[in-house]
């Protein structure tokens, strides 16, 4: 009688931390779209999400946020570029061809990557990369968007590799035994047998990976040049979403029309994650593999 | 009779690292002949059959020493091309180790890899070899599915269908009937005794009815030396040890 008791106690606990959790989460969430819906009362959410000018501080103003959409985006999929390859070919590296020693030396070495504070990233992005692909490139500006993505992939390439491996690690024994079996070759293991084993993890690994390029804000601010423009090649300097409500919120008085539109943005990006976010669970859904028969 | 051997090794040892799990095994495998391996669990069995497809290879730290001959070739040869060596010598794995892939492409994935690439001729093998293996008509309706959805014994079915798509010359069987009930075991029994015409098959198992039908030639293995090896008539009537009669005869311990 007395443990059924306890029981309940630690269900009703637990329950209570949760919601607790949810509770503050959904707070912040109605918070940003409190402060952000207003700016709608200006002008149509078309304007808002397509305007090509972003003049936040002269009059006339202008709030159209597309060349900090489009900075996002195209800094996601060019850090993307470079992370992804990057990364996977790592964790097949590290779990498949590289001897046991090296992989035991290398990966806690690839993990605490992860761990380099992203202030730390950005300024190395603005101290040593920017002057070295301005003269590599012979262009006027380093702080730009190849250098941001490149920063964002350092920042993903460590997450993306170790989640891989784990994924990649964890494909049985058995399953590569029978392939070699077969008369396959050991890359043809790894890319026909492998790879698509793990294809759940390597996606989960890509997602949580870039994930942290979307939304992070130091790096980008600090490297990616912040020139409110749609971007016409890998050169020219971006200003991505989060770059811009970091910069600027301290500028804009309280309730503001610009006030009220950096909190728009806030819900661009929110959005823009949690839609990246569906897809990512939808894509590692689709590749999971499942009902595995026992003996 | 030389010419007959399809395989033989010459004083096999085999390490895993410090632990001797093999000790002289010489055997001689007549082509188109099935040799039942059989023993107590641990003895060495799955060991031993390892080494003929180089499996074991894969196996950090373990020491291969004398002779396994395939067409009177070192298998252990630098110049072999393993890859080419275990297509030759297939295997059923002693736990059904399907691919987390559809159930066709299972059974075409060997033929992919050894580069056939005629859809038509993949999809008659991949039929071909359900059918060899007697669970065609259990999957025939669901061959785009995974086949991780399959039970322990239909997958262990398609591992042997699997095996034989590959048209190996030495099929190397770990107890391909452990998991399968009456009927499938004896389709496979049945099976064993159809594709002995055509290739050369060592199987491991733990049921010496099962060894007794199928095998022509029966070794029995002990604490990783063969102590003894005949015809499997002969073993099983007139057997030369009273170590091998103990076991024959359940009166093992
Ligand atoms: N990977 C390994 N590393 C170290 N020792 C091993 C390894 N695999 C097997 N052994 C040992 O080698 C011996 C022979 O094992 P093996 O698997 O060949 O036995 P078996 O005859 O197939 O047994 P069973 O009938 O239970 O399958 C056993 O003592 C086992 O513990
Ligand atoms: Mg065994």
């Amino acid at each position: 009688m007395k443990r059924q008791i306890i029981d309940k106690g630690v269900h009703s606990t637990f329950l209570l931390i949760a919601l607790f959790s949810i509770a503050a989460l959904s707070l912040i969430m109605v918070f940003l779209f409190i402060e952000g819906i207003p700016i709608f009362d200006q002008i149509t959410i078309k304007e808002f999400v397509f305007g090509q000018y972003w003049y936040p501080t002269d009059d006339p103003t202008a709030f159209g946020i597309l060349a900090l959409i489009l900075g996002s985006v195209y800094v996601t999929i060019l850090s993307g570029m470079m992370a992804i390859p990057l990364g996977i070919m790592t964790a097949v590296y590290l779990a498949e061809i590289a001897p046991p020693k090296v992989a035991e030396i290398v990966k806690p070495i690839v993990e605490l990557m992860a761990s380099i504070p992203s202030v730390v990233i950005g300024f190395f992005g603005m101290v040593i990369v920017a002057p070295f692909i301005q003269k590599l490139f012979n262009i006027p500006v380093g702080l730009n968007m190849f250098n941001a993505s490149l920063m964002l992939a350092f920042m993903a390439v460590p997450t993306i590799c170790s989640i891989s491996e784990d994924a990649i690690f964890s494909v049985p024994v058995a399953v590569k035994e029978a392939s070699f079996a077969l008369g396959a070759t050991h890359f043809e293991t790894i890319a026909k047998v492998i790879i698509p084993a793990s294809l759940s993890g390597i996606c989960t690994a890509i997602i949580l990976g870039l994930s942290r390029a979307i939304g992070e804000t130091m790096v980008v601010l600090m490297a990616a040049g912040g020139a409110a423009m749609i971007p016409g090649s890998f050169f020219d300097p971006v200003r991505p979403l989060p770059a811009s409500i970091a910069a600027e919120m301290a500028e804009a008085p309280f309730r503001s029309e610009h006030y009220h539109a950096l909190f728009a943005i806030g819900i661009v990006l929110f959005l823009f994650t949690l839609i990246f976010n569906l897809f990512a669970d939808y894509l590692s859904h689709k590749f999971r593999q499942v009902g595995e028969a026992s003996l | 009779m030389e010419s007959n051997i399809k395989m033989r090794t010459e004083n096999l040892d085999f390490f895993y690292r410090n632990f001797q799990a093999l000790h002289h095994i010489s055997i001689e495998f007549v082509q188109n002949r099935v040799t039942a391996l059989i023993g107590p669990s641990g003895c060495g069995k799955s060991t031993y059959l390892r080494c003929l497809n180089r499996m074991n290879d894969l196996i950090p730290g373990i020491t291969v020493k004398g002779k396994a001959l395939l067409d009177n070739q070192d298998i252990y040869d630098p110049s072999i091309d393993v890859v080419t060596l275990r297509r030759r010598v297939g295997m059923v794995f002693q736990k059904p180790n399907p691919f987390p892939k559809s159930i066709f492409e299972n059974i075409a994935y060997g033929l992919k890899v050894n580069g056939v690439k005629d859809k038509a001729k993949i999809t008659q093998i991949v039929e071909k070899s359900l059918k060899q293996a007697a669970i065609w008509d259990e999957v025939k309706y669901r061959i785009n599915e995974s086949a991780l959805g399959l039970s322990g014994g239909q997958q262990q079915r398609l591992c042997i269908a699997r095996a034989l798509a590959v048209d190996p010359e030495v099929l190397l069987m770990d107890e391909p009937a452990s998991a399968l009930d009456p009927i499938a075991t004896q389709k496979i029994e049945e099976l064993i005794g159809k594709l002995s015409s055509k290739l050369t098959i060592i199987i491991v198992t733990h049921n010496m009815q099962q060894a007794a039908r199928v095998s022509d030639r029966t070794a029995f293995f002990y604490m990783g030396k063969l102590v003894e090896i005949n015809d499997t008539d002969t073993l099983f009537t007139k057997p030369g040890l009273k170590q091998t009669e103990d076991y024959i005869t359940g009166r093992f311990g």
